[in-house]
């Protein structure tokens, strides 16, 4: 283990301390007086401390210090939280967080919030201001010894001197585990040593007590050290011994003994060496009693075992996993070839093999998937500045925050996620005096949940706000070209309107919103990682964002389809239904624009044929099947194919890491029989089609 | 024969420094990263020197040396409380608890080694 894994495996335990800390906050914002809580928020801080003193990280040592101590006080009960000091912690844990970032990843950080910061903590330390003045470099070891020698304060070395030491343990010694051989071991370091033992009060074997302490030894040593060094040998055991240090003639007398000891001139020569000949009796008397080491070992009651695994190692594995798929597709297939007359048998075979290969799939997508919990808990912090910038109030709630999500879906969808929850309260909630107005409680509310549901995940972000303005959408879009003067759009297509590239509401740019990431840069965002994202508005009552996510992003089910010769797969997530339309439910508009009549709408048809750019294969109005999707910003479209083959589950390759981007195509996938299949887009399949006469929305 | 020592405390990185300085040093090393755990493998580890953490989940270091200096499992091993305040208070509480003796984090190899080899005797 190198010291540059020790320091990544520290700034991954600060993350997670950095949660607790989170966590501990908002619950003690629930329960102020539960010290469960204040004691978990106190030792996340430490640990953040003790870790960053080791890497010498002293900005975040200093500011976790100073937080803590804070924090020790609440838990001491010196101190009571009220609503300014509760601020005050979570702008700290909002630092300690920033301090981490900055330190791991070695950027400069300004220190002017730190450092008002500190201020503001400070103003609360009164009396223990300063009394536990922390220093971080001074002292590495509180404990004197031979390492330590030059730094022993001022008096000088004045050549060797003779010193006489009555040291006297009681009881407490020994049962600290002292042991009175390794301090006059660590005494002969200094110098030759000379001990004795007054066995004088030693009782008959009867009557002794091994757990007592009976024995005191009278010590000469002769050394250049100091005093003071010679004290520090005995710190730890202070207070746990008689001890007494003089220099020369003029030790006190324990026993007869000492007063039998030899003359310090005479020292040099007899000097004995660590005292070997007492070792019998200091051993005798310092090792009473060993611990029954008998005890047999209990289960373990602690929390369950995990395994700290290299995420390469994990998606090699997701890699082979997906290569057993498409290796189980190849057999399937090899073998319906083989068209052998009995293969029941067989076939029930694979089939067993399909099962156990996806349940090998689920299991290995479960071990990189982890609860949505930490990046909803980095939304509070979000919400907090937000609504401190804009002078609102808002609190946050949290739904189904152990539902678990891919990692990279996560990590991905951390942008996205704040931006919405930015918006949401820049845009989203009214002042508290027009809440106020309204009826409503003047503390918005930003509902952050997520939830499985029909192999989907599905987050959503809601806030009780106002509701879209969608007269003033509708304006702003028309003023900036993105929609016809004459347009008329649903309450639907105007929401929508949100997501188009270079679209923003705010009549004034906000010093919150106007960090030019539109909602379009969301929606890319969420579409990249194979989702869906959608926006429902009521007026006066709020907004609801919608993102759908598949599970994993490595395989997914999917309808394996004939497009002009050619084999693709299309998301099944995507279908909403299949049709095999008669000729006459077939409209042509214009030249070339297609309806289907679906129970009595009209739904345009869009060829995916043509909007790849293959071959037609015949003229004229086409049947095929159609595939009816919906999408955000198109509607309900019906995709023309030529046949469905198969409903199967796909590994996910990249084309843009192993070829290249192909508009209307997501990705690829291997088939069966070893062919490369594309994976269709149904989304932008329609906007590439120019042939769909329901262009009200133009592409930049 | 090798000195074995067991470190109890709730951060990983200060376990994993420890591991390293220890191992380094040819100890033989144990960790439990908390005071419940600790206490419970202690019978197992059969250590010759126990260094623990003062604050942690579920029981702290003064609780450790508590479990582990009274009751049926009674022992003198030397403690080694390690801890990043140097107060006198904390130090006397933790003799008055048992604590055969303390180190402040951050803590130098060189010294915590030669700490330990005071309080166990052993020279690898």
């Amino acid at each position: 283990m190198s010291m540059n894994s020790i320091r990544d495996t520290f700034f991954e335990e600060c993350e997670e301390l950095l949660e607790a800390l989170v966590e501990g906050l908002s619950q003690m914002e629930e329960a102020p007086e539960d010290i469960e809580v204040v004691n978990a928020v106190f030792r996340a801080v430490h640990s953040i401390k003790g870790g960053a003193g080791a890497f010498g990280l002293d900005r975040l040592v200093n500011f976790a210090h100073t937080f803590e101590t804070v924090m020790d006080m609440v838990r001491g009960n010196e101190l009571s939280v009220d609503e300014k000091l509760m601020a005050i912690f979570h702008r700290s844990g909002d630092q300690l967080s920033d301090l981490v970032a900055s330190s791991r990843d070695e950027t400069d950080l300004d220190e002017t919030s730190e450092k008002a910061l500190i201020k503001e903590l400070e103003g609360y330390l009164g009396d223990n201001a300063g009394a536990d003045d922390f220093s971080f470099d001074a002292v590495t070891l509180d404990f004197g010894g031979p390492v330590e020698i030059e730094d022993a304060p001022a008096e000088e070395s004045i050549g060797e001197r003779v010193f006489k030491i009555a040291f006297k343990p009681k009881k407490e010694l020994y049962e600290n585990g002292h042991e009175p051989l390794l301090l006059f071991d660590a005494l002969a370091e200094f110098g030759p040593l000379k001990v004795e033992a007054d066995t004088s009060r030693l009782p008959d074997f009867d009557l002794f007590d091994p757990n007592d302490a009976i024995l005191a030894w009278s010590l000469t040593l002769q050394t250049a050290e100091t005093e003071t060094t010679l004290h520090e040998v005995f710190e730890f055991v202070e207070g746990l011994c008689a001890l007494d240090i003089q220099v020369d003639g003029s030790a006190p007398v324990f026993s007869a003994a000492v007063a039998a000891a030899p003359e310090p001139e005479a020292a040099p020569e007899p000097a004995v060496e660590a005292a070997q000949d007492n070792e019998p009796v200091a051993a005798a008397v310092a090792k009473p009693a060993p611990a029954a080491a008998a005890t047999p070992a209990k289960e373990s009651r602690g929390p369950k075992p995990t395994l700290r695994v290299d995420l390469d190692r994990v998606d090699r594995l997701i890699n082979t996993v997906g290569e057993l798929i498409i290796n189980q597709a190849m057999i399937s297939q090899r073998i319906e070839e083989l068209d052998l007359p009995t293969v029941a048998h067989l076939t029930n075979e694979l089939e067993a093999y399909k099962l156990l290969a996806r349940d090998i799939q689920e299991g290995v997508m479960a071990i990189r998937a982890q609860p949505v919990k930490p990046l909803f808990q980095r939304m509070s912090r979000i919400v907090r500045e937000a609504s401190d910038a804009t002078n609102k109030k808002a609190k946050l709630v949290t739904v189904g925050d152990s539902t678990e999500v891919d990692k990279t879906v996560i990590e991905r969808l951390a942008d996205p996620l704040t931006h919405m929850v930015r918006n949401a309260i820049d845009h989203g909630l009214e002042s508290p005096e027009k809440r106020d107005e309204a009826g409503k409680d003047p503390v918005g509310t930003i509902r952050l949940s997520a939830a499985h549901r029909s192999g989907s995940v599905f987050i959503e972000i809601a806030d009780d706000g106002a509701g879209l303005n969608r007269e003033v959408i509708l304006r702003k879009a028309i003023e900036k070209n993105l929609v016809p003067k004459d347009a008329e759009l649903s309450d639907p297509e105007i929401d929508n309107l949100l997501f188009l590239p270079g679209f923003s509401t705010a009549g004034q740019v906000s010093n919150l919103s106007g960090r030019g990431v539109g909602m379009d840069v969301v929606k890319n965002a969420v579409q990249a990682l194979g989702g869906r994202i959608s926006i429902s508005s009521t007026p006066g009552k709020g907004t609801t964002f919608t993102i759908i996510l598949p599970l994993t992003l490595a395989v997914m089910d999917g309808f394996v389809i004939s497009v002009a010769d050619q084999t693709m797969v299309i998301p099944i997530s995507s279908i909403l239904e299949t049709i095999r339309p008669n000729l006459r439910d077939i409209h042509v508009v214009g030249t070339d624009s297609e309806l289907v009549s679906v129970r009595g709408s009209y739904v345009p048809i869009v060829d995916v044929a043509d909007s790849l750019g293959l071959a037609e294969t015949q003229e004229g109005p086409k049947t095929g099947i159609l595939l009816l999707v919906s999408t955000e910003t198109q509607g309900l479209t019906a995709l023309r194919v030529s046949s469905i083959h198969d409903q199967r589950q796909v590994v996910i390759k990249s084309l843009e890491s192993n070829y290249t981007a192909i508009p209307g195509v997501s990705a690829a996938t291997i088939l069966g029989d070893g062919k490369i299949a594309l994976i269709l887009d149904p989304e932008e399949l329609i906007k590439l089609d120019h042939s769909t006469g329901f262009d009200l929305i133009p592409q930049p | 024969m090798t000195t074995k020592v067991l470190a109890i405390d709730d951060s990983r990185t200060i376990r994993n420094l420890l591991r390293v300085s220890l191992e380094g040093a040819g100890f033989e090393f144990h960790s439990a990263c908390d005071g419940v755990e600790g206490v419970e493998v202690f019978p197992d580890v059969d250590p010759d020197v126990v260094i623990t953490d003062i604050n942690m989940p579920k029981m702290d270091g003064f609780g450790v040396i508590d479990s582990l200096r009274s009751g049926p499992n009674r022992t003198n091993v030397p403690i080694l409380v390690l801890t990043t305040e140097s107060s006198d208070d904390l130090k006397a509480r933790a003799r008055g608890a048992g604590a055969t003796g303390w180190i402040v984090k951050p803590f130098d190899d060189a010294s915590l080694v030669s700490v330990l080899r005071r309080l166990t005797g052993h020279v690898s």
